[in-house]
């Protein structure tokens, strides 16, 4: 984040990253049933539904008939019973199979690109000796603070020279840079021991394959966090792909989905129906995944973004 | 990146930076090697960053239309316009205005729900999921379920209003209270990411301070305020400007909630530039307001950099 503070030849290095998992044991000095503790399990529960209540009523909704879900009965369920009619009509749209492809696979590109980029980039600042090193490292540095959002203009502008506008190439290009990203890689990589390096070119191992079979490797974790916050940044980012994109078959979901609000008017069942259908890879997602995101948010987060 | 909490660094000691050993003659082969690693990112960085930087510099000086037209410089003509734009002005003081509401809220619920989740109450997973599902959300997503939550005839919102004896309110149609339901919305979307840092934050807080604290009889209540709070004060600046500068980058949700229509009291800076650009075409105007944008953030940048350093020195 910073850029004053950081030296280029920084010693120190997140070593011991939040790992995420939940406490096993329960903190000392409580009494498993003290009045406390009931009283923070109440006010959590409280918050639980609280954070889960807006979701809970769009599935709700997505489940009445249209009529039911315009009458403003608050009931969980319609007068005429629950009915999947919403998730029919919005699946037999085909838009929707389209769009969530768009996204899935431009995503998956774009994490490909960043991280294939960034860490041969964050390698060679990290261990390799140049000409200049110290001041490309604090120009990338510097770039961080740069928001995305002041350079739509410029962007745009570039993207209709080289004829982009409208095409995958020209959603997804401008995302695979993340300054961010090279630097938490930087840190990652410093900290590798060099004498595992050393051993492998007393063997005559050239600086690829190092950097190929022993370093990336032992990086893991770190591609790991990297990849799932570059990929969740991808998947909802919405200025660019809205800016760039205006064929209806190119869109990504968040694009696509924002151009039929307005289409379905006053259509609730349809809508929710929508964007539940949007939602619930994701919770899967995070449900198996539960471990890795969280650990990821929390490293890539305290650097980047 | 600095500021993290001083338990999350080890310090690793010598410098690993210059490999030993190096043979004079090969010091211009690693020349090459290491610009051959550096290429693919740094094209990639000069074409997609920083020409666009410099690019949109120029543009600004230029009356450059998307349509094609114009591009004669014009000197500092859209920087004049931009600082006597009253709606220039409006959309600031919306942006400001919409980061103070949400990133109290925001540093605050999440500092409360990390801190009950580490207490290690059990149904971990439920809590997790409860509070950080939303930010995986799309903002488009969570623009349709808000706005319906915020419809004024058959909205939950109102619903809740009635339930409590009040008078139902418009949310989003009223200019008196359109900025606070995307507020509303804000917070319930991302404050689980603040969450996840707070609770990384915590977690690496080791456990024997709090064994010891308990041998000398302090209880949990005490503990959180004498052992966690303290602890957090690195984690929390942090978490304090990364929050600003998100909150400053406000467009999605506003955009989508309102169906696209230009409110004068939601209106954010991201969606001025966006508007001068591809709503009335003038690249050069809203490259021009772009920059005093992006002013404000270094001028966060760097506050920020002053502030960390001070607490540096204090300890």
């Amino acid at each position: 984040m910073s850029t004053a503070t950081t030296a280029p030849t920084a010693t120190e290095t997140i070593t011991t990253a939040a790992t995420g998992a939940p406490r096993r044991t329960r903190l000392p000095g409580h009494k498993p049933f003290g009045p406390l503790r009931i009283a923070a399990f109440v006010v959590l529960l409280l918050l639980a539904v609280g954070w889960l209540l807006p979701f809970l009523w769009a599935v709700a909704t997505a489940f009445k008939t249209e009529t039911d879900a315009a009458s403003g009965d608050p009931g969980w369920i319609g007068a005429s019973g629950p009915t999947v009619d919403a998730f029919v009509a919005i699946l037999s749209q085909g838009n929707v199979y389209t769009w969530a492809f768009n996204s899935l696979w431009t995503s998956a590109a774009i994490t490909l690109i960043t991280l294939a980029i960034s860490a041969l980039a964050a390698y060679a600042l990290s261990r390799l000796d140049f000409t200049g090193r110290r001041w490309l490292f604090i120009a990338i540095i510097a770039s961080i603070v740069v928001p995305p959002q002041v350079l739509i203009i410029p962007l745009f502008y570039e993207m209709l020279a080289f004829n982009l506008i409208d095409t995958y190439w020209g959603l997804i290009l401008p995302q695979v840079v993340a300054p961010a990203m090279v630097f938490i890689l930087k840190r990652f990589f410093d900290a590798v021991p060099i004498e595992l390096e050393d051993a492998a070119r007393v063997d005559g191992a050239g600086r690829f394959r190092i950097f190929w079979s022993i370093v990336l490797p032992l990086s893991r974790p770190i591609l790991a966090s990297v990849a799932i916050f570059v990929f969740i940044t991808a998947w909802n980012n919405f200025l660019w792909p809205f800016l760039v994109v205006g064929d209806t078959t190119l869109m990504t979901l968040p694009v696509g989905l924002q151009t039929v609000i307005s289409a379905y008017g006053v259509q609730y069942a349809q809508v929710m129906a929508q964007a539940v259908l949007a939602a619930v890879p994701l919770i899967v997602v995070f449900l198996i995944f539960q471990k890795q995101i969280v650990k990821g948010v929390a490293t890539s987060g305290f650097g980047g973004q | 990146m600095t500021a993290v909490t001083d338990s999350t660094r080890t310090i690793v000691t010598g410098s690993r930076t210059t490999p030993r050993g190096r043979r004079a003659g090969s010091r211009g082969r690693e020349q090459l090697i290491s610009w051959a690693f550096l290429a693919p990112f740094l094209v990639a960085f000069a074409l997609f960053l920083v020409w666009p930087i410099i690019h949109g510099i120029i543009l600004s000086f230029t009356d450059q239309s998307l349509t094609g037209a114009g591009g004669a410089f014009v000197g500092f003509a859209n920087y004049a316009e931009a600082l006597g734009d009253p709606k220039m002005w409006q959309s600031m003081g919306n942006t400001v205005w919409f980061t103070l509401l949400s990133t109290v809220p925001l540093v605050v619920i999440a500092l409360l729900m990390a801190a009950l989740v580490d207490r290690g109450i059990p149904g971990q997973w439920l809590w997790r999921l409860s509070f950080f599902m939303p930010f995986l959300l799309a903002s488009t997503v969570i623009s349709q379920i808000w706005v319906w939550i915020f419809n004024p005839q058959v909205g939950a919102a109102n619903n809740i209003l009635e339930f409590f004896g009040l008078e139902p309110i418009a949310w989003l149609q009223n200019p008196d209270t359109n900025m606070l339901s995307i507020v509303i919305a804000t917070v319930w979307w991302t404050v689980g990411f603040n969450f996840l840092l707070y609770l990384a934050a915590m977690q690496n807080i080791p456990p024997q301070q709090y064994e010891a604290a308990s041998l000398d009889g302090a209880g949990a209540w005490r503990q959180f305020w004498s052992i966690t709070l303290p602890q957090l004060g690195p984690a929390t600046v942090l978490i304090l400007i990364l929050q600003i500068l998100a909150s400053l980058k406000l467009f999605d949700q506003a955009y989508q909630m309102l169906g696209g229509v230009a409110s004068d009291t939601t209106r954010s800076i991201v969606q001025y530039i966006y508007e001068a650009g591809f709503v009335s075409y003038r690249f050069g105007y809203s490259a021009a307001i772009s920059y005093v944008f992006f002013a404000l953030i270094v001028i966060i940048g760097v506050a920020q950099a002053l502030i960390t350093r001070r607490r540096k020195e204090q300890f």
